[in-house]
Parts: structure tokens; sequence; C-alpha cells
């Protein structure tokens, strides 16, 4: 059972017979002016305004990237390269790919913002931070990947000329987004599109540049463009947003469900906020359990989940996300929905979850 | 002050050696942990949080190491 949607998701059916047969008709240089051309142009287009029409925004406001790291890169110093500025202020929970971005750039101006326990961003803070000197962007994701909080980004007050950078990667197709973002980031893998297809949105009027090599459009900035992917990922994002509501009171409920058995077990600690959340997303901590042995443990068991523990990450530190809220760190789970979970399969794993937290705490002598 | 050697254990096992050896200060009195382990730094601090024991703070053992210490409140 595959528990691990926040992490990729399985191609959406829509998708896959969309990019079967976009193979074969768009193969073409979407800038030439004969037929293959033409046909590639008119997918792409077509991909555009899908997406356009689904984040609130323009299609000659939308392109596709490689990934959505290079969208948040791109969308993200892009923003910031126009202003002759440097600082770039961000909340502490921001993915890895925004963290990564704001490092590469050098600046005194940076700023991190703290979280609550919750794992949602101070707001007064941010704002008294925008203000300061040096201060080319902000940067707020719309939902937390971790933790599954959603950010209050409608609710910011930004000085004018400070533009906001929105990573919406976790939350589009699950919640309706924010609105005040003049750049937006998103991976369509997130959402049920194919691998290899980021979302870079900028709004008209809203200064960028190309912050690597290369023309400073908006049009492929990251090379030449895959044609059929971007038109697949666009399907599944169509196909998604038909069905979001239903499947997202759906999947609120069983995490509810999953929330209380994980809360129901000793010294154990479900972490994000219970209301504002992603609806198919729940993160729990349990204490003397390492994180590398309940993931393994509920594999073997038939349960593919995911953990911010600092002995399942490549580096062997701790998630940031859980530090920063200072929730506990080791014995973490994440568990996210897929769109077809059932009931009996939730029922499942909370039991699974029980059996495999008691057996690891006896073999550590607790 | 107990002080427990957790140096080269890997995470969690600071934080298990730390929930046995409790029982074995008396209430009030200080235990530390000196570990490597990065965790350490916020599950120690988190494990006080959520067994209502006291953390007093960070400083360095002899070797220069981290060394994270409690007070049994309970």
């Amino acid at each position: 059972m595959y528990l691990d949607a926040a992490s990729s998701q399985r191609l959406h059916p829509a998708a896959h017979d969309t990019l079967l047969a976009a193979l074969e008709r768009g193969y073409g240089d979407p800038r030439r002016l004969h037929g293959r051309g033409r046909d590639a142009r008119l997918l792409l287009d077509n991909a555009r305004a899908v997406v356009a029409e689904a984040l609130g925004a323009q299609p000659d406001e939308i392109t596709f990237t490689a990934s959505g790291t290079d969208a948040v890169h791109r969308g993200l110093l892009g923003l910031a390269s126009t202003t002759g500025l440097s600082g770039i202020v961000h909340s502490a929970v921001e993915h890895s790919s925004v963290l990564h971005a704001v490092e590469w750039r050098e600046s005194s101006a940076h700023a991190s913002i703290a979280v609550d326990p919750a794992g949602r961003v101070d707001l007064e803070a941010l704002a008294v931070a925008s203000r300061r000197d040096g201060v080319a962007v902000v940067a707020l994701q719309a939902a937390n990947q971790e933790v599954g909080t959603l950010q209050p980004v409608d609710e910011l007050d930004l000085p004018g000329g400070v533009p906001l950078f929105m990573d919406a990667a976790a939350a589009v197709g699950h919640v309706v987004l924010p609105r005040r973002w003049d750049a937006l980031a998103a991976s369509a893998h997130k959402w049920g599109g194919p691998a290899g297809v980021g979302v870079l949105a900028v709004r008209r009027g809203t200064r960028w540049t190309n912050p690597f090599p290369g023309e400073d459009e908006l049009e492929n900035p990251a090379g030449f463009p895959n044609v059929p992917a971007a038109l697949a990922a666009a399907a599944a994002l169509q196909a998604v947003l038909a069905e979001r509501e239903q499947v997202a009171t759906r999947q609120f409920e069983m995490v509810e469900r999953i929330r209380r058995a994980a809360a129901g077990l000793p010294d154990t600690e479900v972490v994000g906020d219970p209301i504002a959340r992603l609806p198919h997303l729940v993160t729990f901590s349990c204490l003397y359990v390492g994180g590398d042995e309940i993931v393994t443990d509920l594999a073997q068991r038939g349960y593919g989940v995911a953990s911010g523990s600092a002995c399942t990450a490549s580096t062997l530190e701790p998630s940031h996300v859980l530090a920063a809220m200072g929730a506990l760190t080791h014995g973490n789970v994440r568990v996210s929905l897929d769109r077809d979970t059932t009931d009996d399969q939730v029922d499942g794993f909370c039991a699974a979850l029980v059996e495999s937290v008691t057996a690891i705490r006896a073999r550590a002598g607790l | 002050m107990l002080e427990l050697d957790c140096r080269d254990l890997p995470c969690p096992r600071p934080i298990i050696e730390l929930a046995k050896a409790l029982p074995s200060v008396a209430v009030g009195d200080l235990l530390a942990v000196v570990a490597r382990d990065p965790a350490a730094r916020y599950d120690v601090p988190a494990w006080c949080r959520m067994r209502g024991q006291e953390y007093v703070g960070e400083d360095l053992a002899d070797d220069h190491l981290p060394r994270y210490t409690v007070r049994r409140l309970s």
C-alpha cells in the first residue's frame, strides 16, 4: 500500500492517455512555423492555458521547467535578480529547494522567519523583516510539504515593491490556492502528472529575469520544452481539480482517523495544524523509535511511508521543518494518501502502526 | 550530576538512554547526555516537553562535544 503520494504520485489515468497521444504529435519544435512545429505549439499552448486556469493565472504567465526544484530556483532567484538587492526573507520551513536557492545567493539581508509549534509562520515577524534594507523578495509556501500546515499567504503584509514568491508544490491539486503571489512554483508529479515537469508562473507586470544563462523571456527558460509531458501534466491537473473537493473531503476524514490512531499511541506526538492543513497528509513522531526502523518495519508489513528523521536522510541531519517547529525529530512518519486510498486500507495501516511501534519499543527495552 | 556517554550512539539511542537513566536520579537533580547525534539538539528538549521534565540547556563536555542537561521534575 503506497502511502507516500506527497513524495510522488502515480500517473493519473487522464495523463497516461494524453501522454501517449501527445508523444505521437508533439515532438516538433514549437518555435517553428511548419506543420509539426505548429502541432507542438498548439499542444504547448493548450497545456499553458489549462494550467493557467487551474492556478488562477493567465496563459502567458505560465512556463514549464525541468522540475519543481528548477521552477523554484528560476522563480525565486529571477525575482531577486531584477531588484539590485539580494536579501530573501523566507519561513524557516520552506522546501529545501528554496533554502538552497537562498544559500546560493549570499546576502547579509537574508532572514529566516520562525514558525509556531504547528508550523505556521510568524506573520508579524515576516512583515517586519520584509521592511528591512536590502530585501529583494519574500518566499512563503502555500502549504508545508512535511507536516501539511497551510501558510497564511493571503494575510501577508508586505511593503510595495517587494514581490512574493510562493512555492505551491505541496498544495496544488489538494487545496484552494492563495491568490496574492507574484511568482509561483509547482511540480507535476506531486499532482499526478509526469515527473520532470515543473511549473513557473510569473504575474504580468512582475519584474523577473532569467537568473541562469539564456534569454530573459518566460518562454522556455529551461531549454527545449517537453511538450507531451507538459500536456499530460495539464490533463492530470484538470482531472484532479474536477474531483478535488470530493477527494479532499474523503481524505481529510481518513487523515483525521490516522491522526487519532497515532495520538492514541503512548509518547507519540502528531505534528502540524489539525484543521488548517492539507487534506491528504499527516506527520507524527514516536519517542524511542528510529525513523529508519519504523519505515522499514511498516514496509515489511506492506505500507510505504516517508520519514523526516535524520537516519532516513542522505545528510543524516534531522528535518529542518520538525526542528523549526520544536517537534520530536526521531521516530518520524509522514503518511500521504493517494486519491484511491480506501477506509479499509487506512484501518489496516492504523492497526499495523500500533503493532510496529509496540514491537520496536519492546526491542529497545522500553 | 549524572552524565551519560552517548557520544557514538545513533539517533534515537541517546534519548532511549536518557529515559532509562531518569529513575536513577532524584527528583530535582540534573542528568546530562553527551551526544554527537545532530538530532539530540532537538530531541532532548522535545523529550523533556513530552515527558514533563525540565530542559536546562546545552553546553560543551570536556572533549568539546555537545552536552544536553535536563532536570528531573517527576
